[in-house]
């Protein structure tokens, strides 16, 4: 583990693995060994989920209903079908449901009971999404939660909370920014954040133009 | 069923505090947590809802305080042992053999 010195190196600088550390260790060890998980396959999962799949996902699917009137209607309509038209598909993702903000909509999505969100979309949770203050409050008082996010949001303004299940995910198309006219798609999916598909945020606004 | 990961209303958990630039996993051991419950999964033996089942089994004072991935092994450990693949006594023992070589 330590490469090249490892004699010293270990004395010096491994500490005793925590109790969860060796957990995870035993079980990878005992299942390679049973021929039950290939370690390769493991790094395979690693590395699609924490490099490949990501918001960047969601935020060409945002960008696309913002410059396509005909793509936001099946977006709309039939969200995981509109989604596997840009090659987004897979787990946790099977059943998509998109929700629309407007001037009168705000959406929020939460998982209250565990985790669930529209991997192939938005790739892996936050910590905050899987924690107990969202997963409770955000049923509560969303507006308070919105607020902690500095997210204002007008009376006038109805908020929808939806709450994820195994079977349904959601993802947010928030409104497109002021401004952003004759932008290209690729400049407007860079202004897409994930906390925005989430409801907790809003898109970021567009750097200004030399004119 | 309601339980300790039905959280959805309750008071006195806090705000909510979100990381900026957060990592996607903030520890090797999370990683390979991560991996070895979908590549398990892989196996055929369970569902997702029996996944979460398992998780919500974890006693309700335990639940709340261990961190995300933890009530993932948590559940992975009890499914394994459950569908035969795994016994418990071969997991403890090597969990043993790992912390005498650690702690060599």
């Amino acid at each position: 583990m330590s490469g090249g010195h490892e004699h010293e190196h270990d004395v010096e600088y491994t500490a005793p693995l925590g109790e969860t550390e060796l957990r995870v260790k035993a079980l990878e060890s005992l299942l390679t060994e049973k021929g039950l998980v290939d370690p390769r396959a493991l790094d395979e999962l690693i590395d699609l989920y924490e490099a490949r799949v990501g918001p960047r996902n969601g935020a060409r699917v945002v960008a696309r209903a913002w410059v396509d009137p005909a793509y936001r209607k099946r977006l709309l309509e039939n969200a995981s079908a509109a989604i596997a038209e840009l090659g987004f598909t897979g787990r946790q993702g099977e059943d998509m449901v998109v929700l629309e903000n407007t001037p009168r909509v705000h959406n929020m999505v939460v998982c209250t009971l565990c985790s669930c969100y529209p991997w192939p979309v938005l790739g892996l949770p936050p910590v905050w999404y899987k924690s107990p203050p969202y997963r409770s409050r955000a049923v509560l008082d969303p507006r308070g939660v919105l607020r902690e996010f500095g997210v204002a949001v007008g009376d006038e303004v109805e908020v929808r909370v939806w709450d994820s299940t195994a079977e349904v995910r959601y993802l947010v198309l928030p409104e497109r920014p002021p401004d952003t006219e004759g932008r290209s798609e690729e400049e407007l999916a860079a202004l897409v954040t994930r906390d925005s598909m989430i409801g907790v945020g809003r898109p970021k606004a567009p750097e200004r133009r030399p004119r | 069923m309601n339980g300790v990961h039905d959280l959805g209303g309750l008071h006195g958990f806090g705000p909510v505090v979100a990381e900026a630039d957060e990592p996607v996993f903030h520890a090797e051991w999370e990683r390979r947590a991560f991996a070895l419950t979908l590549a398990a999964g892989f196996l055929g033996e369970w569902n997702i809802d029996m996944s979460r089942w398992a998780r919500e089994q974890m006693p309700p004072a335990r639940y709340l305080a261990a961190s995300y991935y933890e009530h993932w092994l948590w559940g992975l450990e009890h499914l394994l042992v459950e569908r035969g693949l795994l016994t418990r006594e071969e997991l403890e023992a090597r969990v043993a053999v790992l912390r005498r070589g650690e702690a060599r």
